[in-house]
């Protein structure tokens, strides 16, 4: 009698000690995903900026500025613009 | 035998009495059932205020942000994002701050010290904004001067790329991200986000160890896209405010739709705003004036009086009309014709815009076919792109017509309608008699359209108009180079105080490429004040460009020879209404 009953005191400190490290792994884990979820917010909040950024300087007529500007070029004429009609025959070549 | 009376000499102990043990096992006994009833007392029947305490030094409620949704165009290109910025508030009973301090948090904030120490003098307030919407540089600059008491709140902000081009049209957000005009507002439901709270605990550090409860689940706004093409946008916007500005007109405004899918491709005013500049224009220029403001169409009128004729088998495209010289009296008024002719055909009434000639075929009709042809085509009635602040225009009912107002209103007189209805009542023209629904966002799958007129009638008309941009019309200057053009010139005199005065709207609608309408762009310039007037000088070249621009855009064929653009050598023919 007196034996189950160490052995039953023994079981239950190493259940408290259990429950206490695994709350503590758990408690640790949990601060490493909520970082990692404030990592993924810090990106998603950089992709809209970086998003917006691009939009900004994409802006057609900055794009456009730039091209007459910088690179010289100028939009064609309808008279300098060939089009290339793909009829059936073709298609069924490749 | 007694041991506890009889002392027992042998071992050399003095026997305590039997009393003392038994009094300290009662007391004993007694201690631990009065913690006992302590422990049940404070855990089972009064635990809240154990819990309360508990969860007052560790358990949070934080909030989850869930941001707006996104507007973009139709390939993805954004036209309204958010991003976070840092608010900075204070406590002004916490805050413990030096006069050096105050001078450096004021110069980051762009405040006077002045004016941040009155705002931190009502130690009764326990929350003051010192600055909202810091970028987050400058924030970070903040939190360094480490002041007690002073903190950040995470905002977010909107940020419109495509500036004062899109404003109109996609509208602006207050300070607390909720719609205030434009898509911002009308789809304000879907965009915003509902934000959430959550019950947690808190280390000593401030680190989230456990999540308790879920208390609201955040619900992050959708995004939203639209029908519009950026390139098309941007395109229609610079035309139409270099019209504005070479004609020095009051404003302009300008429509491309999609004439298969009803969707519409650009939607553009001027003048406009930056919508990212929160110091906040007048009122006048926020107006969505394609939308929200109404005109007297003039004589992009006369093609819907003509189709009605047609359809109800009054006239065909070859019966001559008597335009008596360019004089007709109908209840004492006399209507005029800029270009005097005696008789016309149905065709050329539309090709030179006889008043005489429209009012005359319109007099030919029953007021209530007239009517219902009208009404069929959209006047009157709300287009269904759900844009807040839409006026609906005016089409009276017929029951109240004198004929003199049948007469008018075949040339647009006495009717009034928004930009985006008129060009959207030229679908009919566009889709063999169909009207389309209009809308803003992007659709899979065309909008359904209703048949108003056959595909006879539409044809019809649509070959009249095509006269329009050839030399003996209106409008030349319509003409694009490789594609045949349809449309429709405007001249309205402007109504001020019941009086038609002299001061004009200029406008032109038309579609190409006309053997097969893809786009329909419609153009209006309010109160041109240059020389020239005439909606086939003023409006005409701006259709042109952002019709040609817009058809090379989207790769639509050809149909016509590079060398259709005929100019007249003589001067374009005129027209008032």
């Amino acid at each position: 009698m007196a034996r189950l009953n160490v052995l039953l005191l023994i079981l239950g400190i190493a259940c408290a000690l259990g429950v206490v490290t695994s709350q503590h792994k758990a408690r640790k884990l949990y601060v490493e995903l909520q970082k990692e979820k404030d990592r993924a917010q810090q990106m998603d909040v950089e992709w809209g900026q970086l998003q917006l950024e691009q939009g900004t300087l994409a802006m057609p007529a900055r794009v456009e500025k730039l091209a007459a500007a910088q690179l010289q070029m100028q939009t064609p004429q309808p008279r300098q613009i060939r089009y290339i009609r793909l009829d059936s025959g073709m298609v069924t070549q490749q | 035998m007694n041991y506890a009376t009889t002392p027992i000499q042998t071992t050399g102990q003095i026997a305590l009495p039997a009393w003392r043990s038994r009094l300290l096992f009662v007391l004993l006994l007694a201690g631990l059932a009065t913690l006992l009833v302590r422990a049940v007392y404070l855990q089972g029947i009064n635990n809240d205020f154990l819990q309360q305490k508990g969860d007052a030094r560790y358990g949070r409620i934080v909030d989850i942000h869930a941001h707006r949704g996104k507007i973009t165009d139709r390939n993805g290109e954004p036209l309204a994002v958010s991003t976070p910025v840092e608010s900075v508030w204070a406590s002004p009973a916490d805050v413990e701050v030096t006069t050096k301090q105050i001078i450096q948090l004021a110069s980051i904030v762009g405040l006077t010290p002045e004016e941040v120490k009155s705002r931190l003098r009502d130690t009764s307030r326990e929350f003051v904004y010192l600055k909202r919407q810091l970028p987050p540089e400058q924030a970070a600059r903040v939190v360094k001067l480490g002041i007690p008491g002073v903190s950040l709140q995470r905002e977010y902000r909107r940020y419109y790329p495509g500036g004062d081009v899109t404003s109109h049209l996609i509208g602006f957000t207050d300070v607390d991200d909720n719609g205030q005009e434009g898509i911002e507002l009308a789809l304000q439901a879907q965009l915003g986000g509902k934000a959430g709270s959550q019950q947690v605990i808190k280390d000593r550090r401030g680190y989230i160890v456990e999540d308790v409860a879920s208390l609201r689940a955040p619900k992050a706004g959708g995004d939203v896209v639209l029908s519009i093409d950026s390139k098309i946008q941007s395109l229609a916007y610079r035309e139409i405010k270099q019209a504005v500005e070479r004609n020095r007109a009051k404003a302009g405004s300008i429509v491309v739709l999609d004439a298969k899918t009803g969707e519409v491709l650009a939607l553009a005013n001027w003048p406009s705003f930056n919508p990212n500049n929160r110091a906040k224009p007048s009122v006048g220029v926020l107006r969505n004036r394609s939308v929200t403001d109404l005109f007297e169409p003039g004589s992009t009128m006369k093609p819907f009086t003509v189709a009605a004729a047609l359809e109800a088998g009054k006239v065909k495209p070859g019966t001559v009309i008597n335009t008596a010289g360019g004089e007709f009296t109908v209840n004492g008024r006399t209507i005029h014709d800029t270009h005097p002719e005696r008789s016309l055909t149905v065709g050329q009434v539309i090709q030179r815009s006889s008043n005489v000639g429209t009012a005359r075929i319109a007099l030919g009709l029953s007021p209530e076919v007239f009517w219902r042809s009208l009404n069929e085509s959209g006047f009157g009635l709300a287009t269904g792109c759900e844009f807040p602040g839409e006026a609906t225009g005016k089409l009276r009912d017929y029951k109240t017509w004198r004929p003199i107002e049948q007469a008018t209103m075949s040339y647009g007189n006495g009717i009034s309608v928004n930009l985006l209805q008129l060009a959207r009542a030229y679908t009919v023209f566009a889709n063999s008699g169909e009207l389309k629904t209009i809308t803003l966002l992007k659709q899979e799958t065309p909008t359904v359209g209703v048949k108003v007129f056959s595909d006879v009638t539409a044809q019809a008309v649509r070959d009249m108009m095509e006269t329009v941009v050839r030399p003996g019309g209106t409008a030349p200057l319509a003409q694009i180079t490789g594609y045949r053009v349809a449309g429709k010139t405007g001249t309205a005199h402007k109504l001020e105080n019941g009086k038609y005065v002299d001061r004009y709207v200029a406008s032109f609608v038309g579609m190409a490429p006309a053997s097969d309408p893809r786009l329909i762009v419609a153009v209006m310039v309010n109160e041109p004040g240059g020389r020239d007037y005439y909606g086939g000088l003023v409006a005409a070249p701006v259709f042109s460009s952002v019709m040609g621009s817009s058809l090379r855009i989207l790769n639509v064929p050809n149909d016509a020879p590079l060398d259709n653009v005929i100019m007249a050598p003589g001067e374009v023919i005129g027209e008032e209404v």
